[in-house]
């Protein structure tokens, strides 16, 4: 059966380039980058170069990186981090509504613990207003942290300008940018940005390693504690090897970045323009202007049909790709950040995401267009809510979380 | 995740569609939860003679259907009523745990259809 791969904003596969440069670290070059003798010194080097190499990427300073386990470790640190070593200074976090589970959590947590968060809202195409953003800073405000481009919708947040609103009232600016990184070109400097988080499976990378930039002079408070690595700043002996991998990573995604998402751009369009020609009734969940989101996201709900079952039919035909229904989240709800768009709930349940990569052809576009429509009218056919007169205000009750 | 029977029902529904001269229909589930199963009758002389359903929900809402629709078929009234959910699970050889209590309502829409008959017929 063909296998078409349209999740890439859940994970990547390893690029063949990134595994065959961190191979030789598990055997030949096993050594402790923190030890003096020959083995160690054979990889502290490749930690080294593997910090330019994300440097570069994001337009810091390769001593401004700090090497973490994942995006949730970065967003976990940068957050607590800063939350308690300015906690002198103030008690007051803004961040948004529709951020990943890693902030909004770590956020729920500082709540419990003496700290206030405004959750901004966003508009029902996914968007902030940057007047109430600035209007949420008070004296009190220590952390705004906004998330570069969004997972599930892939809108692109206007960092620049809320980059100039921390400035303006210099309150410290952390950005999740597992997302954008990789897909849209970031530079933290021309941001003024101050602490932004890099996830090493989402570009290429396997799991397991990730990075926090923390710009030069950012009071932090340690996260995990127990050596000194990283300069004092993270505890831990080095992921030599998918520390290797995120810097091969790193490169080729500068390298690649316009060239492959230039085409991934193309056939994310012509999956968006082909769905809705052929299917009727469906939202898109985004903005609906495709500049302002993620090249490679696709977000679209298909009334009268439940995500699940969409997933389901989709994986019988080798397709894989991802949903915001409560029965895929693991929770009872549809996804908050449907929620927070104010998207009607059973829209919610039907929001399916096509997260396309390089590797993506247009046969692999085709294929879709071919088999989807005659899923979506099959499970409308089947759905009580196809064809009925009136839907009960109950039923379209808007959900809305945080 | 499923069950190979889960998924035979879920991919082969049985006996999907509405009855147009049906004698009882229940309702249950709602939107905000992602589950709604409609159940359609057809009684004659107290006996099932027909049952048919309409399903927005996940896998295990689609195929607890279905399930339920083949169980519910040539029963008495009176046996159908205490065909339980857990009954309905059992047969596709289980649910995931958190299916248990979200999607697996199709027991309670076939009571609900059967209750729907009793009201239209006392």
């Amino acid at each position: 059966m063909k296998k078409i791969y349209m999740d890439n904003n859940a994970t990547t596969p390893v690029k063949q380039e990134v595994l065959e440069a961190m191979l030789p670290f598990f055997r030949e070059q096993f050594g402790n980058p923190s030890s003096v003798h020959w083995a160690g010194r054979m990889v502290s080097g490749a930690v080294e170069k593997a910090r330019e190499q994300v440097a570069e990427l994001i337009n810091c300073s390769p001593a401004e990186i700090v090497f973490v386990s994942c995006g949730s470790e970065g967003d976990n640190f940068a957050i607590k981090g800063t939350a308690d070593a300015l906690k002198e200074k103030g008690n007051h976090i803004i961040t948004t509504s529709v951020e990943h589970p890693a902030v909004l959590e770590t956020c729920e947590y500082l709540e419990k613990n003496g700290y206030d968060v405004t959750y901004l809202k966003v508009d029902r195409d996914g968007m902030l207003d940057l007047e109430e953003l600035e209007n949420a800073i008070t004296d009190k405000t220590i952390l705004l942290s906004v998330m570069w481009a969004n997972n599930e919708t892939g809108n692109i947040f206007p960092i620049e300008e809320i980059g100039k609103i921390a400035k303006k009232y210099k309150v410290r600016f952390h950005t999740d940018a597992v997302q954008a990184v990789g897909k849209i070109p970031v530079d933290v400097q021309a941001t003024n940005v101050d602490l932004a988080v890099i996830s090493g499976h989402k570009i290429g990378a396997p799991k397991g390693v990730g990075a926090l930039y923390i710009r030069r002079g950012t009071r932090m408070t340690r996260f995990m504690h127990g050596g000194h690595q990283e300069r004092n700043r993270r505890a831990g002996t080095h992921n030599v090897a998918g520390i290797v991998g995120l810097g091969v990573a790193s490169e080729l995604a500068k390298q690649n970045m316009e060239k492959d998402y230039a085409s991934v751009r193309k056939l994310r369009d012509k999956l968006e323009n082909g769905i809705r020609e052929l299917v009727p009734e469906i939202k898109l969940n985004g903005h609906p202007n495709p500049d302002l989101r993620l090249p490679n996201t696709l977000n679209v709900s298909f009334a009268y049909i439940e995500g699940e079952s969409l997933l389901l039919n989709f994986d019988m035909k080798g397709i894989a790709a991802s949903s915001g229904s409560a029965c895929t989240s693991g929770s009872l709800e549809p996804s908050h950040v449907m929620g927070a768009m104010c998207v009607d709930v059973v829209l919610a349940h039907s929001s399916t995401r096509f997260s396309l990569g390089a590797d993506n052809t247009e046969e692999d576009v085709d294929f879709i267009l071919q088999e989807l429509p005659p899923i979506v009218q099959r499970l409308r056919e089947m759905s009580p809510l196809y064809n009925r007169d009136s839907i009960s205000c109950d039923e379209c009750r808007v959900i809305r979380r945080v | 995740m499923y069950t190979d029977k889960v998924m035979d029902h879920f991919s082969n529904p049985r006996n999907v569609g509405e009855i147009e001269d049906a004698n009882g229909v229940g309702e249950v589930g709602n939107a905000s939860c992602g589950d709604i199963m409609k159940i359609f009758l057809k009684v004659e002389d107290n006996i099932i003679k027909d049952v048919k359903f309409k399903t927005f929900g996940c896998g295990a809402a689609i195929a607890t259907s279905s399930m339920v629709t083949e169980m519910a078929i040539g029963r008495t009234i009176e046996e159908a009523l205490v065909l339980t959910n857990e009954a309905v699970a059992e047969a596709l050889d289980g649910l995931p745990p958190a299916k248990m209590h979200c999607s697996n309502l199709a027991a309670d829409a076939l009571h609900e259809a059967i209750k729907n008959y009793k009201e239209q017929n006392s």
